[in-house]
């Protein structure tokens, strides 16, 4: 194991790996197309088949594989230096609705696309162990919200990938608010409030300046902005702009909206609240501060330095905030804001190793996260506990959930064999490269805060006796359906997997580094 | 025969409207089918005259060949061409839309309520195609005196709110004739071109400033714009389904049509941004109009009323994108006629399917709609995404041209208006939303759901918007097609 371990450590850093680098060619290809529509061709067929629920969640299944396997088709095409593309429609004078696939859209499509399988068969399990209503609606617009989560990873340009974000936005509202009760109405608004006000209110006026800067909104290596004339106090207003407009990325103040969308049921945070939704929003500022504005524009003019300090002010705050939180599910969507202020400051930092780290984080957080969703639905579905404080002994009940919420926890706080080690190594090393000691100090300390909020919870979990114990009683497991415990357990041993042959099977660590040589190298 | 096309985008419906009245007579089940052959042959030649006017450019059509400035004349260019199929073809699907709740709701005035259907029709198609000034009062007065009646046969209210209309309306047409008037006096020519190539000498004339003044302050009471929209709001919300779906989203759009005309063809750029200033006050007025919009909407209680203020919002985007002066802002102001009138369409057939399931419009009835009516509400979503102004839709890219527009003019407060209107429009139709998905509560939450029976409003009112819903989103994508072929050209020389 230690040869694996030095063996993906040794690799590093990127710009000694001996590749080529070459002006990207970009080739013509149907697959980024299809990949998108393929869930959305489900959605009918879906709704078709909504009186017959096997049928229909085969329905599901089968769009899960097709888009995963068009997805992991592209792999070698990418990695060989390549781009694939397609123009859809031309909307304005040089802005048109286009896919390009490159490293970075493909790393992220993948972690989708194949966590959306894993997420079919939990939500089966879920959703009807909970007899849910509407469970229809509820995969129609989970195939939507897939369809345009994987639009936004192959976006060409800023303005596709708004108008996936915004889809995503809108698919993902009948989800937030499936028990359609007054706390889900509540958070509903709260939750398109935030999301479609400030992409709407901020990062729409901001793009639309972008474009009658320099007349296009495609995302080029060495970024858009590069060659324009812009004053350094645009540029600066337009930093913010955009990485507020995106708010799904959850950097303070706007994050409330994360939180309030854990009302909705788990299948729902696991996939699209740890995962999908967030992950576009990480990924649409790690697009807008390299393909818009470029790695050189924002040292020379110092823009990323505001983004990094709000990065690591969210990353403790949010910390210190799920400290406090009872119900697990809100204390694990305060450790998703404080992870996703990782893979912002990462892209902030502009070190290689900062992007590498930011880039891998987004693989590696979304398999770590959905486990420990995943574990907090099943502990809901097999004993109906919500909170943190209900969790004494559930270890003795629910092994291989609390197993997995082991490793989960292990990979947030960084700990080696899981992939989180990884992603948090290369964020510290860029921000040595990057001579930014102060979040250097911010990271390490994160990492104990997130060991004081998840530790306590395996403790009690295997530790504490149960509320119900008796001397000599003797535990029977009581596990969750195995449709539940069997996807937690996938996504729980891949974690270790990813700590440990980071490229196996799915070339995480490959695609992330030809992504950051594309970035780096670009201009 | 194709020569005649022009002509008969106007003469279809206009004779039909008269073989209506006699038919309904003879049999009144005769009325539905002429009423859709009419409009549907207008619509042919509309769409063959677009054909013709992007293959071939511009069509001067001289009605019975007299020759302009003497006699009248249709000059139609690729900027009404593509409105014409567009009013056309919202008058057709709408009767065809409609055809439900007309015959339960006209009674023995089956043929009357038709015939003035299409004599609005008439009107509003004439005064697109027309290149005569005085032409276009005639089309006007002809629209307007059809769609008071229309309009009044209604809720009992609706006679009331008729009226009012009528006494602004007529205000607003005989102002508009008065401008006509001064500009005959001073260039001695109705006809449109001919009028634009004699005024550059007069641009220092105050009766030349007087003519356009009153001619404008005409139109924009026509268009209820922002402060003379007080008319509007009544005589939509009470008038029938069928009359509130064919006059709302047209006579509005029609009239924003007929200021750019006067501004761009008749006026010429020369005269409206530098010979007079008076841009800079009509953008803030759209804004005010565009706020007073949002506002209003807010306070509503009843969904159709809630439109009606969401029509005088759109008012002032297009109003503003008109005077912003540039090329994006023209762009946008259009291409907002033609999103904007398909949007209103969608969210006046919504509301007339809900009226026909429902019974009643007010925003606490719409309980639990989503389940009751899937198809219409999953159309009100669509329809709402392009209100708001979410892409892929249409309302996306008008609003984006006009940003843009504004953004080039110089105008950040219209920005600021128009990302204030789309937020309020998040919360205008998320409410709606909201009570349809939430309420009533006792039915919903973790105790149970009872879900309630589908009870969808007729096929032959859902079918027709889902496909206008569609339209929606196909417009969208094809907003470069759009902007290219039709909107590029017209743009007139002079604004950049």
């Amino acid at each position: 194991m230690g040869k694996f371990w030095s063996h993906c450590i040794t690799q590093y850093p990127p710009n000694t790996v001996n590749l080529d680098y070459s002006p990207m060619e970009t080739l013509f290809s149907l697959k980024p197309l299809l990949a998108v529509l393929v869930s959305l061709a489900a959605t009918p067929l879906i709704v078709a088949s909504g009186k017959r629920p096997n049928m229909r969640e085969g329905w599901t299944f089968v769009a899960a594989f097709l888009k995963c396997g068009i997805v992991l088709s592209m792999i070698p095409a990418i990695l060989d230096g390549k781009q694939l593309g397609i123009t859809i429609a031309q909307v304005f004078p040089g802005v048109s609705i286009a896919f390009r696939v490159d490293a970075l859209g493909l790393l992220f499509a993948v972690v989708a696309s194949c966590l959306w399988i894993i997420t079919a068969m939990y939500t089966m399990g879920y959703m009807r162990a909970e007899k849910e209503h509407s469970q229809t609606r509820f995969f129609t617009f989970f195939a939507i919200a897939l369809s345009s989560t994987i639009g936004v990873a192959f976006s060409a340009n800023l303005f596709t990938l708004y108008l996936f974000y915004e889809v995503l936005s809108f698919s993902t509202y009948p989800l937030v608010t499936h028990h359609q009760d007054r706390e889900s109405r509540v958070s509903g608004r709260k939750y398109l409030g935030y999301l479609a006000g400030s992409s709407i209110g901020l990062a729409l006026p901001a793009m639309i300046i972008v474009y009658s800067i320099t007349g296009t909104l495609e995302f080029t290596p060495q970024g858009i902005l590069s060659g324009a004339t812009a004053s350094p106090g645009l540029l600066f207003a337009l930093v913010l702009m955009l990485v507020f407009g995106f708010a799904k990325v959850g950097l303070m103040p706007l994050h409330a909206w994360l939180p309030a969308a854990m009302v909705a049921p788990t299948p729902v945070s696991a996939l699209l609240h740890a995962v999908a939704v967030v992950k576009v929003g990480a990924f649409s500022v790690f697009r807008v501060l390299t393909g818009i504005f470029g790695v050189d524009v924002l040292a020379a003019n110092g823009l990323n330095v505001p983004i990094m300090y709000i990065a690591g002010f969210t990353l403790l705050a949010a910390s210190l905030i799920a400290m406090s939180q009872d119900n697990l599910k809100r204390r694990l969507a305060f450790s998703t804001i404080s992870q996703l202020a990782y893979i912002a400051l990462g892209a902030s930092l502009l070190a290689p190793s900062a992007l590498l780290g930011g880039a891998l984080h987004i693989a590696n957080h979304a398999f770590m996260k959905i486990t420990l969703f995943f574990c907090a639905g099943a502990i809901f579905i097999g004993h109906h506990k919500k909170n943190v404080s209900e969790l004494d002994g559930i270890g003795y009940k629910m092994p291989f959930t609390m197993g997995a919420f082991t490793i989960g926890s292990m990979g947030m706080v960084g700990l080696p064999p899981v992939a989180g080690f990884i992603s948090k190594w290369y964020l510290c090393l860029g921000s040595i490269e990057a001579k930014e000691f102060t979040f250097l100090i911010v990271l390490l300390i994160s990492s104990l805060l997130n060991a004081a909020y998840f530790f306590p919870i395996v403790y009690r979990a295997f530790f504490r006796k149960p509320a119900d114990w008796v001397p000599g009683k003797k535990y029977s497991m009581a596990e969750a359906p195995a449709l539940l415990v069997v996807p937690l357990c996938i996504t729980a041993l891949y974690s270790i997997v990813l700590g440990i042959i980071p490229d196996f099977p799915l070339n995480i660590m490959e695609l992330a580094q030809t992504a950051v040589m594309q970035i780096t190298q670009g201009g | 025969m194709n020569e005649q096309l022009p002509a008969l985008i106007i003469i279809a419906p206009l004779i039909t409207a008269f073989l209506v009245f006699a038919a309904s007579w003879v049999r009144q089940k005769w009325c539905y089918p002429l009423v859709v052959a009419g409009l549907a042959l207008s619509l042919l030649s509309a769409l063959g005259t677009l054909v013709r006017v992007v293959s071939s450019g511009d069509i001067v059509y001289k009605m019975a060949g007299w020759t302009p400035p003497v006699g009248i004349s249709f000059h139609i260019d690729t900027l009404n061409a593509f409105i014409l199929p567009l009013v056309a073809g919202i008058a057709l699907v709408n009767v065809i839309a409609s055809k439900v709740h007309v015959e339960s709701e006209q009674g023995e005035n089956l043929g009357a309520f038709y015939s003035l259907y299409l004599l609005t029709s008439t009107g509003l198609l004439g005064i697109v195609a027309t290149g005569d000034a005085f032409n276009l009062f005639v089309l006007l007065e002809i629209a307007s005196l059809s769609s008071y009646a229309l309009l009044a046969m209604g809720h009992p209210r609706a006679i009331l709110a008729s009226l009012n209309y009528l006494l602004i309306g007529t205000v607003g047409s005989s102002f508009y004739l008065l401008g006509v008037g001064y500009l005959y006096i001073v260039t001695g020519s109705l006809n449109m071109v001919d009028i634009a190539a004699l005024l550059p000498p007069l641009f220092e004339s105050s009766a030349v400033s007087m003519a356009f003044t009153i001619c404008l302050l005409g139109i924009f009471l026509k268009m209820a714009f922002f402060p003379l929209h007080g008319w509007l709001s009544n005589s939509y919300t009470f008038a029938s389904s069928a009359a509130a779906s064919l006059i709302a989203p047209l006579t509005t759009k029609v009239m924003v049509y007929v200021m750019i005309r006067f501004m761009f063809t008749v006026f010429t750029p020369a005269y409206i941004f530098e010979a007079i200033h008076i841009s800079d006050v009509l953008v803030g007025l759209s804004i005010a109009t565009i706020i007073c919009g949002a506002v209003l909407a807010i306070t509503a209680k009843d969904f159709k009323r809630m439109l009606t203020y969401i029509i005088i919002a759109e008012i002032g985007y297009m109003v503003g994108g008109a005077w912003l002066g540039t090329r994006a802002g023209f762009t946008g102001a259009i291409l907002h006629i033609f999103n904007d009138a398909l949007m209103t369409f969608c969210a006046f057939l919504v509301a007339a399917n809900i009226k026909q399931v429902v019974g009643d419009l007010r925003l606490s009835n719409l309980q639990n709609l989503f389940a009751k009516m899937p198809w219409t509400m999953g159309a009100l979503a669509i329809t709402a995404m392009s209100m708001i102004g979410v892409p892929p839709t249409c309302g996306f890219f008008s609003k984006w041209y006009l940003i843009q527009g504004a953004l080039d003019g110089g105008h950040p407060f219209f920005i600021a208006a128009l990302i204030l209107s789309s937020v309020v429009n998040i919360v205008l139709f998320f409410r709606v939303f909201e009570i349809g998905f939430f309420e009533p509560a006792a039915t919903h939450g973790s105790g149970g759901h009872a879900s309630g029976a589908v009870r969808e409003a007729p096929l032959s009112m859902v079918v027709p918007l889902l496909l206008m819903a569609a339209g929606l989103i196909v417009a969208g994508l094809y907003t470069g097609t759009l902007v290219d072929v039709l909107i590029d050209p017209a743009i007139p020389k002079g604004i950049t």
